[in-house]
This record gives C-alpha cells, sequence and structure tokens, in this order.
C-alpha cells in the first residue's frame, strides 16, 4: 500500500524500532477510513516518536514534553467538529509526565485517539524507566529492574470515562486495530506495546516482546467500547453586558461632606462586614459623592477577621489605602485583633467600639455603643454604619435607607431596626 | 437633588477589563480559580461565549494554545503560583506565535505568601519568562479608565504581533469597588484574527515587512500548518541551529522592538521647571498621582510618568526621565523591581526608589522623599 498521509521520506527512527511500526499503521487505517489528510490534525509529544511530525502531510503540532493531550485537547475542543481527526502521539514517558492530562482528557471524553507508543522507558534521553516499566525489566539506569508494576493506562482512562481504550502487540499488521480506535467518537485510546532496539534490547538480553508483556500482566484486549457523549463545549450566546446601565445608582440624596473621609470597619467574617461597607459606599454614590471600598480577610472564607476600608469625597479618590483611618469601627474581638495597627496610627478621629469589647489604648477618641446585642452579630456592620451616619450627617440616612431596602435583605429586617 | 442621567456604576475593575476584553474579540476564558484573580473568572463565565474550567495551570495553557492555534482568542486570569507553573507553556505558545491573553493579578510573595494581600513583586518574573532574553509584551493599568482601554490594546498586540500579551495587576487594583462613570467608556471595536487568503503553499513561519507571519488554523481544508515549540525554519519544520531557524527565533523578539511603538502607552504629565520626576505604574499610579498634586498644592514643581506598557521597556521612558536630575520610582515590592531593570542592580545617586511590602505605598512616602530632594 503506498503512503498517503506520510511523505516518501525515510522514516527517522532507529532500525527494529516499533515508531516506524505505528506509523506505517497509521498511514495505512488512515487509508481504511478515507480521511482528508487536512481534516486530521496529529498532535506529538516529546520523545523519539515526536519527530515523525516532519514526515507527515496532515497538521501537525508539537509541544512540550507530557502535555500533548492537553494541547490536543484544546484543539479538539477549539475545532468543535466531529468530522475532525485529532490525533496525539505520546510516549510512555510523555504520558507518565502528562498523567493527568490524560486522565482529564478522557473524564470529558474530548473527541481524539491517543496513540502510546510504550517501549517500557525513556529512549531518548538514555533510557531512563518510566512509570510504564514492568517489574523487572532493566534498563540502562536501573540495571536491576523496576520493582514496581508499570501503570495500566487501559484501565486508567476506563476509570476515567474514555469511550474506547485497547491495548496491542506493536508486531505485524496493527492497521485494523489503529482504525478501529480512529474511528470512535469521543476520547480513545490505544496502548502499542514495543521494545526500544536501542535501550530495551541491550538491557534486557534475549528478551521477548509477548511474553515481557505476559509477564507484566498487561492483558492484550479491548479494555472499553462505549459511546458516551462526546465533550461538547456548552456556548454561551448572546451573554448579557456585564456593564448594565440599569444597575447604575440613581444621585438621589446630597451631600454636606467637608473633606475626605477614610473609614475602617473591622469585624467578623460572616457578620456582613463586606456587604455593609458596600451598601455604605453605594449610598455615598447616591449622595453624589465619590467612594472606594476594598476589602481585607484572611484566606478562609467564613472565620478569623473580616475588614474593610471606605473612603468617601467631593473629588476623585487616588490612593485607596486607609493606614490611619478617620473613624474607625470595631464590632468583634476578630476585629479587634486585626485594627491594632489602624488604632496606633490613629492620633486623632473617632473609634466605635462594640460594648463587649475592651477599650483599647489610644489617642482617638471612643464612643462605645451595643452593636452586637441590639441587632445580633450579623447585622451589627450595617447598624454601626447607620449610627455613624445619624451621628455625623456626612450623607442623609435616608441614602443607607433607600439601598437597604432594594436588598434581599430588606425582606428578612425591617430598616427600622437600624434607626431606633 | 434627583437625577436621572444614572450613570455611576458601583464596580470593581475586573467587571471592566471583562467586558473589554470580550468586546475587543477574545471568546474563550480558560482557568483554574487562585485568589486575587477569582473576580476575572466568575465574570467571564457570564460573559465569554466558551468557559473552560480547566483542572490546573498547566493545562490551562496548553489548552488555550490548542484553541488559539484553531483560531480562538483565549483569557486567562492567575496569579503568582499559577504563572510559575504556566511558564513553559508560555514558552511554547510564545515559540508557536500563537496570540492569547494571560492577566496576572499580583499577591503578596515569596510562595503562597498571602493570597489576600496585594504586591508588584512579579515583573522582573515576567522579563524573565522567555528563554534567552527575548521580550513578551506586557501591559498595566493605572486607574479604572485604564481597565477598559488597556485590555483593548492587550488585544490589539495579541492579534497584531501573534503573540502571548501579559496584563500586570493586582489586588487592589482589580478587587476594590468604587464608582466608575459608565457615560465615559469608549466604543470598542473588535479585532478580528485574520487568515491566510492564497493559493500560494503556506508557510506558517514566514514573516511579513512588519516581522509576524499569517495565521491559518489548524483543521482548515485548504492548507497544511504545521505548528511547533521546537526551533524551526519558515515552514515550521524542526531544525537545529541552522541559520534559518535561529533567524526565526530571533524574529520573535525583533517584531516586539519593531512594533514597538504601535504597542507603547503611557502618561506623561510633565510641570516646567521641575528637575523631580516620579515613576510609577500599576496599583501604585494612583498613589503617585495623589502625591504629585499635593506637592504641587504645596508650591513644589514635581513631574509624573506612568507606564502602562512595561515591557520591552518603550525607549521613550528614557528620554522623558533623562531630563531630570531626580527620579524617583515608587513601587510595591521589596527591592525596586523596574527600578533595577531601568536602571541597574547599583543605580547612579540621582535614582531612588520608595518601595514597601505588604502594603500599599502611602503618598506620604513619597512626599517625603520628593521633598527631601529639592
Amino acid at each position: 500500500m503506498n503512503r498517503q498521509y506520510l511523505t516518501d521520506a525515510e522514516l527517522p527512527f532507529c532500525k527494529g524500532c516499533g515508531h516506524s511500526l505505528i506509523s506505517e499503521n497509521t498511514d495505512k487505517a488512515l487509508q481504511k477510513l478515507g480521511l482528508n489528510p487536512l481534516d486530521i490534525v496529529v498532535v506529538t509529544d516529546i520523545g523519539c516518536h515526536g519527530i515523525i511530525d516532519k514526515c507527515l502531510i496532515t497538521h501537525t503540532l508539537h509541544g512540550l514534553h507530557g502535555r500533548s493531550v492537553a494541547l490536543a485537547s484544546g484543539v479538539s475542543a477549539g475545532l468543535n467538529n466531529p468530522e475532525k481527526k485529532v490525533i496525539v502521539f505520546i510516549g510512555d514517558g510523555g504520558a507518565t509526565i502528562g498523567m493527568q492530562h490524560i486522565i482529564d482528557a478522557a473524564h470529558n471524553n474530548f473527541n481524539m485517539t491517543v496513540v502510546i507508543h510504550n517501549n517500557m522507558l525513556y529512549g531518548m534521553t538514555g533510557g531512563q524507566p518510566s512509570e510504564f516499566t514492568p517489574m523487572g525489566f532493566k534498563t540502562p539506569t536501573l540495571p536491576g529492574g523496576a520493582t514496581q508494576k508499570g501503570y495500566d493506562i487501559c484501565e486508567i482512562v476506563t476509570a476515567a470515562g474514555a469511550n474506547y481504550a485497547c491495548r496491542v502487540l506493536g508486531m505485524g499488521d496493527i492497521s485494523d486495530k489503529l482504525a478501529e480506535a480512529f474511528s470512535r467518537k469521543g476520547f480513545s485510546l490505544i496502548e502499542v506495546m514495543e521494545i526500544c532496539p536501542s535501550y530495551g534490547i541491550k538491557s534486557n538480553p534475549g528478551m521477548k516482546l509477548a511474553q515481557t508483556i505476559e509477564g507484566a500482566e498487561l492483558p492484550i484486549k479491548v479494555y472499553m467500547d462505549r459511546d458516551r457523549d462526546t465533550f461538547c463545549p456548552d456556548l454561551i450566546e448572546n451573554s448579557k453586558s456585564l456593564i448594565d446601565p440599569g444597575e447604575a445608582i440613581p444621585l438621589q440624596f446630597s451631600s454636606k461632606l467637608k473633606a475626605l473621609v477614610r473609614l475602617m470597619i473591622c469585624g467578623s467574617a460572616g457578620e456582613g462586614v463586606q456587604m455593609a461597607a458596600e451598601f455604605f459606599a453605594q449610598a455615598a454614590l447616591s449622595s453624589g459623592l465619590k467612594a472606594t471600598k476594598k476589602g481585607s480577610y484572611p484566606v478562609t472564607v467564613g472565620i478569623g477577621f473580616s475588614s474593610s476600608d471606605i473612603i468617601i469625597s467631593n473629588d476623585e479618590i487616588l490612593y485607596t489605602g486607609s493606614p490611619k483611618p478617620d473613624i474607625l469601627i470595631i464590632t468583634s474581638q476578630d476585629g479587634l485583633d486585626y485594627a491594632g495597627n489602624a488604632i496606633r496610627n490613629m492620633d486623632q478621629g473617632l473609634i466605635y467600639l462594640d460594648v463587649s469589647l475592651k477599650v483599647p489604648e489610644t489617642k482617638a477618641k471612643v464612643i462605645v455603643h451595643d452593636f452586637r446585642g441590639k441587632v445580633s452579630a450579623k447585622y451589627a456592620a450595617l447598624y454601626s454604619f447607620f449610627l455613624y451616619l445619624k451621628q455625623s450627617s456626612v450623607f442623609p440616612v435616608g441614602a443607607l435607607v433607600s439601598i437597604f431596602n432594594k436588598s434581599k435583605l430588606a425582606e428578612k429586617m425591617d430598616v427600622s431596626k437600624f434607626l431606633e | 437633588m434627583t437625577d436621572n442621567t444614572n450613570n455611576i456604576l458601583f464596580t470593581d475593575n475586573s467587571r471592566l477589563v471583562v467586558e473589554a476584553l470580550f468586546r475587543a474579540g477574545a471568546d474563550v476564558f480558560a482557568g483554574y480559580p487562585i485568589t486575587p484573580a477569582n473576580l476575572f473568572y466568575s465574570y467571564s463565565t457570564k460573559r465569554f461565549p466558551l468557559f473552560m474550567a480547566a483542572p490546573d495551570e498547566i493545562t490551562t495553557l496548553q489548552w488555550m494554545s490548542g484553541f488559539s492555534a484553531t483560531g480562538k482568542l483565549p483569557v486567562t486570569a492567575t496569579s503568582f503560583p499559577g504563572y510559575a507553573l504556566m511558564l513553559e507553556g508560555i514558552n511554547m505558545a510564545y515559540m508557536m506565535e500563537l496570540p492569547m491573553i494571560i492577566i496576572l493579578v499580583q499577591r503578596l510573595g515569596p510562595a503562597t505568601g498571602t493570597a489576600t494581600c496585594g504586591a508588584q513583586g512579579d515583573l522582573a518574573l515576567i522579563n524573565g519568562t522567555i528563554s534567552g532574553g527575548l521580550s513578551l509584551p506586557t501591559f498595566s493599568m493605572s486607574n479604572a479608565a485604564d481597565c477598559w482601554e488597556i485590555p483593548v490594546k492587550a488585544v490589539e498586540t495579541a492579534v497584531n504581533l501573534r503573540t502571548p500579551v501579559v496584563i500586570l495587576t493586582s489586588k487592589e487594583e482589580v478587587m476594590t469597588i468604587g464608582g466608575f462613570d459608565i457615560s465615559s467608556l469608549k466604543e470598542i471595536t473588535r479585532v478580528e484574527r485574520k487568515t491566510y487568503d492564497n493559493d500560494i503553499p503556506f508557510e506558517p513561519y514566514k514573516a511579513d515587512e512588519k516581522l509576524v507571519p499569517s495565521f491559518l488554523p489548524l483543521g482548515n481544508t485548504k492548507h497544511q500548518v504545521r505548528i511547533t515549540a521546537s526551533t524551526h525554519d519558515t515552514k515550521g519544520i524542526i531544525q537545529n541551529t541552522s541559520k534559518v531557524a535561529l533567524d526565526n527565533s530571533k524574529r520573535l523578539h525583533d517584531k516586539m522592538i519593531k512594533n514597538l511603538s504601535s504597542f507603547t502607552f503611557y502618561e506623561a504629565d510633565e510641570q516646567e521647571g521641575a528637575d523631580t520626576i516620579v515613576f510609577s505604574y500599576g496599583i501604585t499610579s494612583q498613589a503617585s498621582r495623589e502625591a504629585v498634586q499635593n506637592l504641587r498644592t504645596d508650591g513644589r514643581k514635581v513631574s509624573l510618568l506612568i507606564a502602562k506598557t512595561l515591557l520591552p521597556v518603550p525607549p521613550v521612558y528614557y528620554e522623558i526621565l533623562s531630563k531630570y536630575n531626580h527620579i524617583v520610582v515608587a513601587e510595591e515590592n521589596f527591592t525596586g523591581l523596574y527600578r533595577q531593570l531601568l536602571f541597574g542592580a547599583v543605580p547612579a545617586k540621582h535614582i531612588t526608589g520608595i518601595n514597601d511590602f505588604g502594603k500599599m505605598i502611602n503618598p506620604a512616602s513619597i512626599i517625603k522623599e520628593v521633598k527631601q530632594l529639592l
């Protein structure tokens, strides 16, 4: 059979290497399926097999060691076309490095066929063992032989969700087996067992491929053949703009603010600190002010401190830090512990402190109030902003009432509780 | 008082960046969630035509490269730990000349450091990303307005120069919320990826006069496309260190330098008679603006240069900075990464740095330094 997918060039492999057999049989298998070479993308990994791409007349993509299956996954999802065939050539070394990508591709059932060139060692770099090296199999750097069983990749991808998985001996005509794998939709994998003529045979004189594979307890068989749905990108059409004028804040109030004010609120995670700060900043915006809000919190979600810096100003706000706040609100012990630096930095200003907390040493004026007891810990932060607004009149309390009443919280809590 | 204009949106800048990228033509987001880049991830799920949740950042870069090779324009957002995992993949995409956008949201290191604290500690990493000293286009944003405009420039650069592009930002830049006047937003024109349209056999790495090769997607039925990360000739055939192959690799850097003026963005606010200039970028830009504003109010003459194109370093920065007797470089890292990159590890005495670690640079620090110089 004349080549139709390979050029007439001599294949770039050592004499007796199974990679030549796979290349020739791939050509033959594709001829059996009658595919257009330009409907095929062959993605090659790093390793001796990877230099085949210069001999192919299909599209070729040659990437990094171990990553070819992930690269092919992007190609497959990008093409999103069942008429296109994505084929990955990868060695047992590359498969060891990129095992996660193979599992992931099988799990997602990306439309591709992975051809594992398993010669049981890393050939290109001098014959180091891979995790596919069978127990007892020797390599130049492992003269005592591998002490563990090698991976059964067919078992692994079957468990992960592959549509098709099979192992063949790299001997004779394997084009029908390859054609079977290529013809499956979704993720298919075919593992071709070979011997590296440079390192495998020299390290294991007299070995026979079939016996070695049998001894390795790697059955030559089809492990899985099913028709699970192929990966299909979940395309979102006509998504809504993230810039929605309907979400703009109406200018309904006015402010008596004279100069920029930096506020800091410190409380506990899960007690609505960030949300309260956002409500306050939005209320400032609806009063014609400029406002920024930034949050500080540990990486944990529901435990520890939660702090927010808010700045309100008549003019554009540039620097958004608040190392020395004008107003510091502390609603919990977590907040008090976190606020240490700010308290030390304040040489004037006001601290609103929950009554449950010990009054810290400070040059700022301290106002003690029962935030937590009055409306519960969950609403203490929000309540503290209402109190601050009532006392400072930097903008109308009504602005915060308005923002609150537009929120879902209004269904759970009557705003009058904050105003008493 | 009432007003029906209702143009003030209460938003973080991540939203502006994602919307701008989408309108500019980015169509796939692939990524892995990491603080403080999470908002990019969540906005992208709502806006991009295709969203792909990757299992890790190594996979992310591979998926993105696959998408880009089929004609899509992918975006991801990450932080230092993720970028570190992407490093080899970014080199691959750079060598393959695959356009994509990588947003790096800086946080406090080293290592996992403090995920919820901002920083500007990764510029040297980006500068050294491409092995061999080749340049990777890198942008920075200085305020909300830039978060609308710079992403579009990033997309244009990625597509026009066929290259990965980095947008370098930091936690407070993209997570702080504020009022933003949406009536100020300029129209964005979608950037199209042009494809090779000729009967002459396609050479995927044959460059034009701008040193940029034409593009054809994998899977097209007209011409064979060969793409490779290894040293290659114009046909995409792997070669050792032949002249044509080395010339091709060097072209990857040369195309950035040749076209640098097309993606040089900065803000120079020079005051006549000033002998000191404050130079900054990213999150420290606003502190620098505030410091300069206050100094001028106090009657001090001082100029300001804000870099938006960070890499390759536009020569115009040296032209501007060289006019001043004192240069103050403000950036939120321990040792002055951009200062060292521009002026060496032991800069001349007239170049000083304002640096901080673990907290935003306060305008007061810049003011103090400038006052001491004048």
